[in-house]
């Protein structure tokens, strides 16, 4: 499949506070840069954007390094809390404001529903407003009326076509705009969180069009929502942003899964009291992330050590087991695994492990890591033979970095690992 | 194998559209403006319905503002001040002023805010932005010639009625006329919609800029009544030689004169070119400022 919309490096600066003053003077210190052939002096300052920390700048990156690509056919779901990117990405995707840095290269037709009934004007007719308003979208004016009647066949609003929609009731008001929308037939649809209007029955209707337009027509749809059973329905991945980052990208339930972590706020460890599934030999009974206080916690800084705590319980005695932990950077995917056999010889000669509970500690390398949101997945196993129990996206903890050579400058770093190598002159 | 080819074969497609924060200046989707050519006229539509749907009176507005205008103007420098007309009949000669000028500043005016006054569509979709001016000068052209019909009408009563109307053949240059004033229109509101964005005290100025303009065109004067000293200054605006060769041309006074229209027209082409350059580079990232 080839490649539709290309994202490289995208950035979005934003300026906070009173626009209007002083901008005289930023604009003229800009000029005088650019003049000398410098970089733009506001361009540097600016910091990554959590709008619940007071920062020291007023600029503000509501978008940095963002990079992906979307696949021709591709529904991709954009979700993140609010103010961590989703608009700004739309609206930048859909021309309607353009990026600070980066660039987004893309094929083929876009049409972008950031709100339904664009330029719709209260006193004129249905009938004039779809016309308006498909227009506003890029159509012409045959095609509007080759499709006027499915149109109005999908909105439902036949008697009122002739009538202004400021007597619409609000619901006919969007199922009308949402029919033009449908009907545009752009090889790219980008629609932002349209669906939290109308009735359940209508968004429904809508998210069959939807899913109509990728599955058959093949079309790729880039669909931001907060609303997850309709992103899980409609989407086959997603993108996670946060703080206008990409924090995770891939197959849909997983990022909703990460989603559902930060979202609230939970993580930092993983417990299950349940009765074992009948003859289950291995149950994993929690995954907790220990700081060097001893606590449970969801937040650890690099510069202190860390840990994980792995709990196990085996339902029979058997031989051969093992279990494992695997780290995940939500954007950089997999770093590392580790298995209890690398270390323990009793688990390496096949040991019989008895029945009970098992607790151990590993501690994390966290002077390698670098910030960002990681998950541990942890499952049990008889190493090539059977899994026993596994968790996977279950347990999360965020890491804020303090001590890697890139937290004490400004400058960036590609790499899943912030590694300090010794260089020796030779 | 496979997906090496495959890969040369995606890097190697041409893409259709990048998105980039620079773009050249003269980069101007002036393609695109024609594909969007629908949207043009069902704007135009969307104005003038909108603008009368709830009034009582509804499109007689349109002549009842010129009238009334030139009411006002026929008392108060007429009849008060005595302000010459070059012996025109004074309903005329101010109502020539009045219909032309009333277009130019109708277009600045509305071209001035377009970005304020489309905020919320230019803040969810994408279309060349250009469509949005344009549409205000078409729409104000249609206005223009109900308004010119208006004229018509009293300036033929006056013709039949055996008063001092000379017509000649320069009325053929009507239409040059009007292409001039709705580029100097379109051209200055296009580039203070762009500085208002930034700058808003220029809106304040704006009403006040233009008042004084039509002081210093000959709208309630004619040129001819301006001493020697200070002609250069008038004859500097643009618009006046515009509006005296239009009267020149209806009612035989005035001065028709082959350079100062020129120079409206090479000032026009300019300052069409500048406010089409700056209006394009502004519209990318006026969503930020507004």
């Amino acid at each position: 499949m080839s490649t539709v919309i290309k994202v490289e490096n995208l950035g979005k600066q934003y300026r906070l506070g009173e626009v209007g003053t002083g901008t005289l003077s930023h604009d003229l210190n800009r000029w005088w840069a650019r003049m000398r052939g410098k970089e733009d002096p506001f361009a540097k300052i600016g910091e990554a954007n959590d709008r619940t920390r007071k920062g020291q700048s007023e600029y503000v990156w509501a978008l940095q390094d963002i990079n992906f690509e979307v696949k021709a056919g591709e529904v991709l779901g954009i979700i993140g809390r609010n103010g961590a990117g989703k608009s700004t990405l739309l609206k930048i995707l859909s021309k309607v404001t353009k990026p600070s840095t980066g660039q987004i290269k893309t094929r083929g037709r876009i049409a972008s529903l950031l709100e339904v009934g664009t330029g719709f004007h209260p006193e004129m007719t249905g009938r004039e407003n779809v016309y308006l308003n498909g227009a506003i979208m890029g159509m012409t004016k045959s095609e509007i009326s080759r499709k006027f009647d499915e149109i109005v066949d999908f909105a439902g609003v036949e008697r009122y076509i002739d009538t202004p929609v400021k007597r619409y009731s609000s619901g006919m008001y969007v199922r009308l705009a949402f029919a033009v929308a449908a009907h545009l037939e752009p090889e790219i649809l980008i629609v932002d969180e349209v669906l939290a209007v109308g009735d359940a029955e209508f968004q429904k209707k809508c998210l069959g069009k939807m899913k109509d337009v990728s599955v058959n027509d093949g079309r790729t749809v880039l669909f931001v929502s907060h609303n997850m059973a309709a992103v899980s329905a409609l989407c086959n991945t997603g993108l996670l942003l946060k703080n206008g980052g990409i924090c995770a990208l891939g197959e849909i339930q997983n990022i909703i899964s990460i989603y559902s972590k930060i979202g609230n706020g939970i993580g930092g460890q993983t417990i299950d009291e349940s009765v074992p599934n009948p003859g289950q030999k291995l149950k994993i009974r929690s995954v907790r992330v220990i700081n060097e206080l001893g606590d449970v916690s969801a937040h650890i800084d690099n510069a202190y050590r860390a840990f994980i705590e792995l709990t196990f319980e085996v339902l029979k005695e058997g031989r051969g087991y093992d279990v494992s932990i695997e780290l995940v950077h939500t954007g950089y995917g997999t770093i590392f695994g580790s298995t209890l056999k690398d270390v323990d010889p009793a688990a390496n000669d096949g040991n019989i492990f008895m029945e009970g509970i098992y607790k151990y500690k590993v501690a994390l390398p966290v002077d390698l890591l670098r910030a960002g949101d990681y998950i541990i997945n942890a499952a049990g196993a008889v190493p090539k033979v059977e899994m026993l129990d596994e968790y996977k996206y279950e347990t999360y903890f965020s890491l804020t970095d303090s001590i890697s050579p890139v937290a004490k400058t400004t400058e960036g770093r590609r790499g899943a690992i912030l590694p300090v190598l010794n260089w020796e002159r030779v | 194998m496979n997906t090496v080819i495959d890969d040369n074969f995606d890097e190697k497609a041409e893409w259709d559209e990048i998105i980039q924060p620079h773009t050249h200046l003269l980069d101007l989707p002036l393609k695109e403006v024609w594909r969007y050519r629908d949207l043009l006229f069902l704007l135009v539509k969307r104005d003038f319905v909108a603008t009368y749907k709830q009034t009582i009176l509804g499109p007689i507005w349109f002549f009842l503002q010129p009238i009334l205008t030139t009411l006002t103007f026929t008392l108060i420098f007429g009849r008060i001040a005595k302000i010459s007309t070059d012996g025109m009949p004074m309903l005329l000669f101010y109502m020539a002023g009045i219909t032309l000028w009333n277009y130019f500043s109708e277009c600045i005016n509305r071209t001035a805010t377009v970005f304020k006054d489309n905020e919320a569509v230019f803040g969810k979709v994408y279309f060349p932005r250009l469509v949005m001016p344009l549409s205000i000068v078409i729409s104000n052209l249609v206005k223009l010639c109900i308004q010119f019909s208006l004229f018509l009408l009293f300036w033929i009563y006056y013709i039949v009625t055996g008063n001092a109307v000379h017509p000649n053949m320069a009325i053929l240059l009507t239409p040059i006329l009007i292409i001039i004033m709705g580029g100097l229109g379109l051209g200055f509101g296009m580039i203070i919609s762009a500085m208002t964005t930034k700058y808003r005290d220029l809106s304040f100025l704006l009403t006040f800029g233009i008042q004084l303009l039509m002081y210093a065109t000959p709208v309630i004067y004619p040129l001819s009544s301006i001493s020697s000293k200070y002609k250069w200054l008038i004859m500097a605006n643009p618009m006046s030689s515009v509006i005296e060769t239009f009267r020149y041309a209806f009612l035989g006074s005035g001065v028709f004169n082959g350079s100062g229209l020129s120079y409206s027209a090479g000032f026009m082409i300019i300052i069409m070119a500048l406010g089409t350059i700056i209006f394009n580079k502004v519209e990318k990232s006026f969503m930020d400022t507004v």
